[in-house]
């Protein structure tokens, strides 16, 4: 059949393009200010803790009080690594889909109630940990054993951040049964594609904390298998990272452009890249544990060669960011090789900002393949060098990211304008990230390349040589944490100031549209059924032999230990 | 292929837009993943 | 699906290059058995004396060929036991002769700890209820720090202690 001639039902590709827009709710607004407050709280604790961190590394500083240093490390791993970053997501996520697809009232009352879920379990998880009675870091580390009431905050707050992935869900059912010929939102297409992520990874956690961790810690069961709490920890763990950088994905794709005065490189290589990302982001985790003695090796090479298959929609995303670069700056007339990055917006910092972002992501992603590149990971595994990667990747590439959103998206919902002096602000709190981040970043690479440990309070490890020379690559990430703590604090103030001290107008929400002659989408890419059963194949593939192997082959259970952290 | 499909196809890629700085961009990027990747298995295999 | 035709090239060689990366790793892996430390041995936590590398006596550096040594190790919050000397001091420092074969093995009676040669390919997870082994060659003289990498307590970075490979 001549598809130009076939009826629309039948025809293989979408017949619309673009995105038509709603208008956030006043109660919208509200919903995704109220997520907002809490990531922007979160920042500020978070890095006051990592200040502290960095100064006490440095040889130079106590904490007072009698704090414990591994209190504030778990505060700051936690704080940033699962309140900041599910706050900040799932907030900026409801204001995508409020601006594309819409909320029904009764959508929006459980959106609230998921927020209040997720904020209630926060609450109680952080006070436990405030008060010295979960200091087991992020990673739990069974068979350290943390107050009943840590865990049980931590799964409220993943209970919670399902009832908004199953709004989310309803919302983009409800618009496509509505409009049966149209291709959905870009942006909503890739918000669900997350949250379906999301919600697989984290049956990993709550598996962990309602079969595990939550009966042992409350006295029901004597003992724990460790080896299975690690493997389904970290069957969440690496998708955990791809549910930060997912929503930075969205922002480059499909906002970015429209900032820069571009259109939409490829819809369609946008929605497969991120159906890639669903399928190779969960069957991974193994390569967390590559050092770890009860797991086999074949498996953990076949979960090596999955990890690098989550590579390839990295590289298609790379080309796209350049390509749209390169497309919209030759249509202003800018020619030459690179006389395209002459038009780009370096003063504006909705773009700025996540453009350090996507540089950082050079060298992030580089040695992200290092991490999972089997023996060679022995030279990095628990090095500092560790911890070096993932704050260029998460905390530069999307933390830098979020900002960028957070200077247009924060405006926009209380109904002020980004002024000059919030952009200049903006630019600033920027280079300073930028300058902290990389002497943090490389001193910590350096330091772990030549073995120095992570998660260490300051110790001369009986004053060898190399831990002398650890010391001084200490210094220096002391240096730059100390910036980068300032440039927190700048970031607070904007925030603050674009809440209540800016003028009042209406900032523009920017989302990207495509060419009018791109090429249709085709109806392929949203064949849900098929990318789920997918997705699942390669998990039950990748994971029942290991766990099974765990499970079947354990040795006696562990019981709980409280007294070397300090919680008996 | 035939003469009409094949003018399609040429016209298709006239079409397509002028990407040698994509291309260039996205070579250095590459040429950073192979010495990073690299330097730190000569790393490994040094020990 | 449409794809610019430098794209195509981009992925092309993109996915070439991780199939090249894989390929050395598996090479190195099954061919030279540079694996990382998998398959661990179970044993009690709470009877470590089952297994006879950690009774005890047998704890520390043993000489058991010419260039060949057997390092046992219990890591326990927050000591590394490396056996004791003849006035019956504590451990915490060892001597191997360069270009020496060293099987290392470990496990921990509690939680889980880390143990890192820094500065050499020993980085081992310890899990309690496995045995944690890894053999390497030891070619290059010098001082390496013996440092627990993974968190086990509020006294974790007091975990440590030297390896000199001399001459
Ligand atoms: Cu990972
Ligand atoms: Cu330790």
């Amino acid at each position: 059949m001549e598809t130009a001639t076939a009826p629309a039902k039948q025809s293989n590709v979408f017949r619309n393009k673009g995105t038509m827009e709603l208008r956030l709710s006043k109660n919208e607004r509200r919903l995704v200010m109220s997520y907002m407050y809490v990531a922007f709280i979160s920042l500020f604790i978070g890095g006051l803790m990592g200040l502290l961190q960095v100064l006490v590394r440095s040889g130079n500083f106590e904490l007072p009080w009698g704090i414990n240093y591994y209190t504030i490390l778990t505060v700051h791993g936690v704080i940033l690594g699962l309140v900041l970053t599910t706050f900040f997501i799932i907030g900026f996520q409801n204001a995508l889909m409020g601006k594309t697809v819409g909320y029904s009232k009764k959508q929006l009352n459980w959106a609230w109630i998921g927020f209040a879920v997720m904020t209630i379990g926060m609450i109680i998880a952080a006070i436990t940990i405030l008060v010295g009675k979960a200091n087991v870091l992020y990673t739990f580390y069974a068979p350290l054993q943390a107050h009943p009431a840590f865990y049980i905050g931590i799964t409220l707050v993943v209970v919670g951040s399902w009832i908004n992935a199953f709004v989310n869900f309803r919302q983009f059912y409800m618009w496509k049964k509505k409009h049966p010929d149209e291709k959905s939102p870009l942006l909503a297409f890739m918000v669900v594609i997350n949250m379906l992520m999301w919600l697989i990874a984290t049956l990993g956690v709550a598996t962990a904390m309602l079969v595990q961790f939550i009966p042992w810690s409350l006295g029901y069961k004597n003992t724990i298998n460790v080896l299975l709490s690690r493997t389904l920890f970290w069957y969440f763990g690496h998708p955990l990272v791809y549910f930060w950088l997912l929503p930075a994905y969205m922002a480059w794709y499909a906002i970015i452009p429209k900032i820069i005065g571009g259109k939409i490189f490829s819809d369609t290589l946008a929605r497969f890249s991120f159906i890639l990302f669903l399928f190779f982001s969960i069957p991974v985790g193994l390569h967390h544990q590559l050092t770890e003695p009860g797991l086999d090796s074949t498996w953990k090479f076949i979960q090596v060669i999955l990890t690098f298959m989550v590579v390839i929609p990295s590289l298609m995303t790379a080309f796209s960011m350049f390509a749209t670069f390169e497309i919209t700056g030759r249509k202003k007339g800018y020619g030459g090789l690179f006389g395209w990055l002459k038009h780009l917006p370096w003063s504006d910092v909705r773009f700025l900002a996540p453009f350090i972002g996507m540089l950082a992501f050079i060298p992030g992603g580089a040695g992200g393949i290092v991490n999972a590149s089997y023996q060679i990971n022995t030279l990095v595994h628990n090095t500092i060098w560790v911890t070096g990667h993932f704050h260029l990747t998460a905390a530069t590439t999307v933390v830098l990211t979020f900002f960028g959103i957070a200077y247009w998206l924060i405006p926009h919902l209380t109904g002020r304008k980004l002024t000059k002096s919030v952009n200049r602000l903006g630019i600033i709190q920027t280079i300073l990230w930028t300058v902290g981040m990389l002497i943090m970043s490389i001193s910590m690479h350096i330091q772990g390349l030549i073995g120095g440990p992570r998660r260490s309070a300051y110790s001369d490890y009986g004053g060898t040589a190399q831990a002398t020379e650890w010391g001084a690559y200490q210094m220096a990430q002391a240096v730059g944490g100390t910036i980068l703590f300032i440039a927190i604090v700048l970031m607070v103030y904007i925030f603050v100031k674009m809440i209540f001290f800016s003028p009042k107008g209406e900032e523009e929400f920017p989302i990207a549209q495509e060419e009018d002659n791109a090429e249709p989408t085709p109806r392929w890419t949203e064949n849900w059924k098929l990318w789920i059963a997918i997705t699942l194949v390669l998990i039950l593939f990748a994971y029942t032999v290991p766990i099974m192997d765990v499970i079947q082959n354990a040795p006696p259970g562990s019981a709980p230990f409280d007294w070397p952290i300090g919680n008996s | 292929m035939n003469t009409e499909k094949r003018k399609q196809l040429k016209s298709s890629q006239e079409s397509e837009p002028n990407l040698k700085g994509t291309l260039i961009s996205v070579s250095v990027l590459g040429v950073v993943i192979l010495v990073t990747w690299f330097g730190v298995l000569m790393l490994y295999l040094s020990r | 699906m449409h794809l610019h035709k430098y794209e195509k090239y981009w992925l092309g060689l993109g996915i070439i290059g991780l199939i090249a990366f894989l390929l050395i790793l598996g090479f190195g892996a099954f061919y030279l058995g540079t694996h990382p430390q998998s398959h661990g041995e179970l044993i009690d936590p709470e009877n470590l004396e089952m297994n006879e590398a950690f009774h005890e006596e047998n704890l520390g550096l043993t000489k058991v060929d010419e260039g060949r040594y057997v390092l046992n190790v219990v890591a326990s919050a927050f000591n590394y036991n490396l056996g004791t000397d003849e006035s019956g001091a504590p451990i915490s420092h060892i001597e191997i002769p360069a270009g020496s074969k060293v099987l290392v093995q470990a496990t921990s009676p509690d939680v889980v700890h880390g143990l890192n040669f820094a500065g050499t390919n020993i980085n081992m997870m310890v899990e309690p209820g496995y045995v944690s082994a890894l053999e390497v060659q030891l070619d290059n003289p010098g001082e390496y720090t013996l440092v627990c990498n993974e968190y086990c307590g509020v006294g974790h970075h007091m975990m440590f202690g030297t390896m000199e490979v001399v001459e």
